[in-house]
């Protein structure tokens, strides 16, 4: 699904990702575990295309195409999603309408028809259900007053409705209590699928109880430091990442 | 993804699709202002002697007078002796009497700018509008006047409620904004050509939107336009004024009066979307809309609403008023300004607080681009008898780019101490971040930008009549058009 060579990216002149190489295939889940400022923002936002990031080597390519030469709102028509780890408040654009015309904008470049305004309701109120988002929140402004919870459940509703083949989940536990991740994590669950990859970044062994990962990743100090199954994430859990420095 | 300077750069690009002409054969005036063109003016709406010695009064008091200059707007002042102050499609002197005399390429150019002169056409759809259509410095056609007069709703052409509502012109006008309130209102009132005019009977709802579409078209002449509104008790109206004129290299001088007057228990909500060209994106050209809007909540419990969409003119010169006269009276504004390019706007409101309990909420957002500079101006004036008078004031200015300008001059004075006052303002630029969310989702930058500047004024458009939000959407994103790179 995505393959990505030698990337090299810096920020303001500070080199932040020095060489990654990370290859995700159809249907796997990973989790990218590693310390704060490790570049993990950095690596979702440049797949996702966000402006400000210079990429100074190396590629991305993602379903066969060179992913660094679409725009943003290209990179999500063919399926690439990101689960923000501060979603955006936008004040006055209804939650719901913003995700119609993502919705109808994807259709329109796939030759579609434009979704009816019925079944497209009918739809998002399924999704809604599946990560117990209440539906009041269908019709309010973009994240405008939302709890940090209920801005991450969004974000992962909005992932629902939008049916992506490569979702990135930037900390989408961060900010959860207990019920809610169960929840959350279970709606990502639901959304598991053959041809679809999920890439989970998250602080918390906690998370991957839940949506159990085929592949974690260490990322620290620009690369991917080691790579395991989900075992270690637990070893993480009890030595720490210095120890994933020490023992590559 | 495109910078802002990128977007900016976009947005200086913006068409403009009301620009054209109508080759049309014109009876105009040749330039100039003296009392003989007043008396010239006059006497070609065969006007009674009161009105004319009216116009004289206001010329001689307006020759004494100042173009004001402490607006924040910086344009060539206007040479008063090189426009006409006349222009009319022929043989139109005075309004038809029905569609079939109106010529056929004047129902063409409304039919250009949609707005439909033939009464069919509502019937069909879900519209339920009346159209009063002043060309230049006259009226053309009045729709759905047999319906409007079965409820006892007068809507016709002010030169035409002259000679038959005579007393009713005589007893209002002027009423509201004087002859000599300011420069461009005493111009107004000594030149003025036509214009609509409304009285909405006691207890009244009046059945239909009522609706005037100005259109400037002659070149080098004014548009002196003049409305009138009258709500009698217990009444209630709404009314809906949208305006364009040619693409031209010229500046054009745009100096309309309105005045409603709203008596005890009325209600008038008077929107406007305001589309004159505003001139090429070197600032050459464009219209210059200075305009005194005013309303006299003069009864007992009325209400007043001045809802504007303003997306043209070069140099804006506008604060729709309320004077909360009546005890219990409201007043509100809700504007929204577009300026790109080199747009000038000095716009704003005045609630001048009389009545006890009157109470008023001003929302003003202001959106510029390119060079434009905009300033929100308004006066919240509480005065001594105001007891419990209340306001509310909100600003929001949103910038794209940075070589725009928003300011904000807010005066206020209070006399009453038991009046209460809440201001808040706010300045923001559109967000990188909300542009990239929107982008994530899969919306272009330039859907992307339409639907954060909606949303950033939908207070506002919620305030619209429904037809009016759609065409004021369209208008906005027509305004932004081009902001991808
Ligand atoms: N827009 C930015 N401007 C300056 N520095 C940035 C910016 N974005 C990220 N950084 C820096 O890049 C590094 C990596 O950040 P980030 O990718 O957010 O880390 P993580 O998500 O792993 O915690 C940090 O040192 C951070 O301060
Ligand atoms: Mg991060």
């Amino acid at each position: 699904m995505i393959e990505i060579k030698d990337l090299h990216v810096s920020v303001e002149g500070k080199k932040i990702l020095k060489g990654l190489n990370l290859t995700i295939n159809a249907g796997e889940v990973h989790a990218i575990m590693g310390p704060n400022g490790a570049g993990k923002s950095t690596l979702s936002n440049v797949i996702a295309g966000r402006d400000g990031y210079e990429i100074t080597g190396g590629s991305i390519t993602y379903k066969g195409d060179d992913l660094l030469e679409m725009s943003p709102e290209e990179r999500a028509w063919a399926g690439v999603f990101l689960a923000f780890q501060y979603p955006v408040e936008i004040p006055g654009v209804n939650n719901t309408y913003l995700l119609k015309a993502g919705v109808n904008a994807k259709r329109k470049h796939q030759g579609l028809e434009e979704l009816d305004a019925f079944d497209f309701m009918k739809t998002v109120k399924e999704k809604a259900a599946l990560v117990e988002l209440d539906p009041s929140f269908l019709s309010r402004s973009v994240n405008e007053g939302f709890s940090g919870g209920e801005k991450k459940r969004n974000e992962i509703f909005q992932m629902a409705v939008l049916e992506p083949s490569l979702a990135l989940l930037d900390e989408t536990d961060s900010g959860l209590d207990i019920d809610a991740l169960r929840i959350v994590a279970g709606g990502v669950n639901k959304l598991r699928s053959p041809d679809r990859a999920i890439v989970m970044i998250t602080h918390y062994q906690r998370l991957l109880d839940y949506i159990e990962p085929d592949f974690v990743h260490v990322l620290a100090d620009g690369v991917i430091q080691k790579t395991g199954d989900k075992s270690l994430a637990l070893e993480l859990e009890e030595h720490g990442y210095d120890w994933v420095k020490e023992n590559k | 993804m495109a910078t802002n300077e990128e977007i900016q750069k976009d947005l200086e690009k913006r068409e403009y699709d009301a620009g054209f002409t109508t080759d049309i054969e014109s009876d105009t005036l040749p330039p100039g202002l003296n009392e003989d063109v007043i008396r010239h003016i006059s006497a070609k709406k065969n006007e009674p002697q009161w009105l004319l010695d009216w116009r004289l009064e206001a010329y001689r008091h307006w020759l004494t007078m100042e173009e004001p200059t402490w607006a924040a707007v910086d344009y060539t002042p206007t040479d008063y002796q090189s426009i006409s102050y006349y222009s009319a499609p022929k043989p139109a002197d005075s309004g038809p009497d029905s569609l079939d005399e109106v010529d056929p390429k004047l129902l063409e150019t409304y039919d250009k700018l949609g707005i439909p002169l033939r009464e069919q056409e509502f019937l069909a759809g879900v519209k339920n509008i009346a159209v009063d259509a002043v060309f230049d410095s006259v009226s053309v056609a009045t729709t759905f006047k047999g319906k409007l007069k079965d409820a006892g709703v007068i809507f016709c052409p002010i030169s035409e409620a002259v000679h038959d509502y005579p007393e009713l012109v005589q007893k209002y006008l002027g009423s509201v904004v004087p002859q000599g309130d300011n420069f461009f209102a005493a111009l107004n009132s000594a030149v003025f050509t036509d214009g609509s005019f409304v009285y909405i009977p006691k207890g009244v709802r009046c059945p239909m939107e009522l609706s005037t579409y100005f259109r400037i078209n002659a070149l080098n002449t004014g548009q002196f336009e003049r409305t009138l509104i009258i709500a009698d008790e217990g009444s209630h109206v709404s009314y809906l004024e949208g305006c364009t004129a040619p693409m031209r290299d010229e500046n054009q001088l745009h100096a309309a009066v309105v005045e409603l007057v709203a008596l005890d228990d009325a209600e008038i909500k008077y929107a406007t979307v305001q589309n004159w060209y505003p001139g090429d994106e070197n600032g050459v050209g464009g219209i210059y809309n200075f305009v005194t809007k005013r309303a006299d909540c003069r009864g007992d419990r009325s209400k007043v609403s001045w809802t504007q969409v303003e997306t043209g003119s070069a140099i804006t010169w506008k604060y729709p008023s309320c004077i909360l006269r009546g005890d219990d009276s409201v007043g509100k504004f809700f504007s929204v300004a577009v300026t790109t390019n080199c747009q000038q706007a000095d716009t704003g409101t005045k609630m001048i607080h009389l009545g006890k309990n009157t109470k008023s909420t001003i929302i003003s957002k202001g959106i510029s681009a390119g060079r434009a500079q905009q300033s929100y101006r308004g006066l919240v004036r509480m005065g001594k008898n105001a007891e419990n008078a209340r306001n509310f004031t909100q600003c929001d200015s949103l910038l794209l780019g940075d070589k725009c300008g928003a300011h904000t001059f807010p005066y206020v004075e209070v006399k009453n101490a038991t009046a209460t006052l809440e201001h808040e303002a706010t300045t923001s630029k559109i967000g990188e971040d909300q542009l990239f969310y929107c982008q994530q989702r899969g919306l272009s930058e330039e859907d992307a930008v339409n639907m954060i500047v909606n949303g950033f004024c939908k207070d506002v458009f919620d305030e619209l009549p429904m037809e009016f939000a759609v065409e004021a959407n369209r208008l906005m994103e027509v305004s932004l058009e081009g902001s991808v790179g």
